[in-house]
């Protein structure tokens, strides 16, 4: 039996050992993960408690990241419980993987630490690889800063083997800003959180030798569509099973979490929309902006897929001008989320000003006055009634200003 | 292969993952089971086997990755078992042609031929082993 490690009520964690303590508390029989910088920690601290005794799973080493979630699929088809970690370059590896994990509906954690991907090489956090992953299949949970790395860690297993969803989930939290950035953490203590967990319930396990199952079946043109919407039906029912496990989640902790998270919406003219460590820097930003009288107000969409487009468009849908805040490199049209909210808004009928914005590329420090220039540009798009602002900017970039469709071109 | 139409069930029908169960509740093979699956219908050579020129070496039926070399169990002089390489099974061989280049004998007993070529008249064809020139 694995021995109960001793926590305080509050711990001073960054993200990365926040997510490591999660693995640790649900007790997953089977991590297989390759170091990749920034999330190496998590996996170097989870190996850490398996070699003191605070972990009875298995820690496979493989050579690679397409090997770790090769490894964690089998694990998971196996009948266990199965979880890994990775950033940038090694989830670019994985990806081919990852389909595979949530078309066989393997309910997999992977705490991923949010970094660019090369070329040219960074190490620093944007959002390249969970913008990899968008159409993956796989559950997207954002966490902003240590504590919500660690509580969407546990609630991800949650969700994950839920039998109305069995499918893969990802959490995460933006390298180094959040990976290892220290903050004071309130973890449960391991009984409570393993019990806020449960068992793992097995479905159709490769082990059990009494039925035999096989995993991976092709499926050509008379059975792959129906299969694919199955999945996606899975992906678009499970808001209700996420919103359940928060409501669990807040009636043990008192720490509530939804699926748009919101500040100081209830009477915004202006709005930005962020995923990341930039929705508390935008968050202090507002409040300055309303000093100097600019009503606004900021929102996170908790989880990225499935993405809450109702709730999005509920929660926008009087507010005037919207910043879309894009971190990463859109490559030849509007920026994801940006593209999420338009389509969010024109779907139930609401038409704001939206326009993107482009920043923190690399790790680029993106601090409350670069999101306080977002405010200004939104209101001025507010008080025109129309869009006066372009509609693609990209912020905090060295040289002259760089944006596209600019109005009257 | 395509799958028969019976087995074609709607979206939200079939068991989540496309996981296929391999016995039904009675422990008889369930109709997802692979064992009537033919798996061959993409092969563009298939190879021929000459069973005159074989010495039952079974490097061929070792060496196929589908198991695709049908024996028999027979006596051997001694009174040993032994197994005899009878023919191929074309259901599930995908015409790799590893069998062609693990057989050892002098004229080779497996050669690779065009899909639509006819068994009979490959093998009256079969090259000769060519007369030693004084």
């Amino acid at each position: 039996m694995a021995e109960k490690y001793e926590l305080k009520t509050k711990e001073v964690w960054d993200g990365n050992t926040a997510a490591a303590h999660a693995l640790r508390q649900a007790q997953v029989d089977v991590v297989a993960a390759y170091p990749i910088t920034p999330s190496t920690p998590i996996v170097q601290n989870y190996a850490q408690f398996l070699a003191d005794g605070y972990v009875d799973g298995e820690f496979v080493m493989v050579e690679s990241e397409h090997s770790a979630m090769s490894a964690c699929v089998g694990a998971s088809a196996a009948g266990g419980r199965v979880a890994t970690a990775t950033s940038s370059q090694g989830y670019a590896l994985m990806v081919e993987v990852l389909y595979q994990a949530s078309g066989m509906r393997c309910p997999i954690v992977m705490t991923v630490v949010n970094r660019a991907l090369a070329s040219p090489l960074n190490i620093h956090g944007d959002h390249g690889d969970l913008y990899l992953g968008r159409d993956a299949g796989w559950i997207h949970l954002i966490a902003n800063n240590p504590q919500e790395a660690y509580d969407m860690t546990l609630c991800a297993f949650k969700i994950a083997e839920d039998e109305d969803v069995r499918l893969p989930v990802s959490t995460n939290q933006d390298g180094f800003l959040v990976s290892h950035t220290a903050q004071i953490v309130e973890p449960l203590d391991d009984d409570t959180a393993y019990k806020f967990i449960g068992d793992y319930k097995q479905r159709n396990p490769m082990l059990d030798f009494n039925n035999p199952v096989t995993y991976g079946a092709q499926t050509e043109e008379e059975w792959h569509f129906e299969h694919k919407a199955r999945q996606h039906k899975a992906l678009m029912d499970s808001p209700a099973v996420i919103e359940r496990v928060f409501k669990e989640f807040k009636d043990l902790t008192g720490r509530e979490y939804k699926l748009v998270e919101s500040y100081n919406m209830d009477d915004a003219e202006v709005a930005v929309v962020a995923m990341g460590s930039n929705y508390e820097t935008a968050k202090i930003a507002a409040d300055k902006a309303r000093e100097m009288g600019i009503k606004a107000g900021v929102v996170c969409p908790r989880s990225f897929r499935p993405f809450p487009l109702k709730e999005v468009a509920e929660i926008l849908k009087n507010v005037k001008a919207i910043g879309a805040m894009d971190r990463s490199a859109p490559m030849g049209t509007i920026g994801a989320l940006h593209n999420e909210i338009t389509g969010a808004l024109n779907a139930f009928g609401y038409n704001s000003i939206v326009t993107g914005y482009i920043y923190g590329l690399g790790g680029r420090d993106t601090t409350v006055e670069d999101n306080l220039e977002v405010f200004k540009d939104l209101a001025l798009n507010a008080e025109a009634g129309k869009r006066v602002t372009p509609l693609q900017k990209f912020i905090k970039l060295r040289g002259p200003e760089l944006s596209f469709f600019k109005v009257g071109e | 292969m395509a799958t028969p139409t019976e087995r074609l069930e709607n979206w939200d029908e079939f068991e989540i993952g496309a996981v296929l169960k391999s016995f039904d509740e009675n422990g008889n093979y369930s109709r997802d089971h692979s064992k009537t699956y033919k798996v061959a219908d993409w092969r563009v050579n298939k190879p021929i086997f000459n069973r005159s020129t074989c010495i039952d070496c079974d490097n061929c039926w070792l060496a196929c990755p589908d198991t695709c070399f049908i024996v028999e169990a027979v006596e051997n002089k001694k009174g040993k078992k032994q197994a005899k390489i009878v023919g191929i099974d074309y259901d599930h061989c995908k015409g790799c042609g590893v069998c062609v280049e693990v057989c050892p004998t002098p004229i080779k007993s497996l050669l690779m031929f065009p899909e639509f070529t006819d068994e009979k008249e490959a093998l009256a064809n079969w090259p000769k082993k060519e007369d030693k020139k004084d």
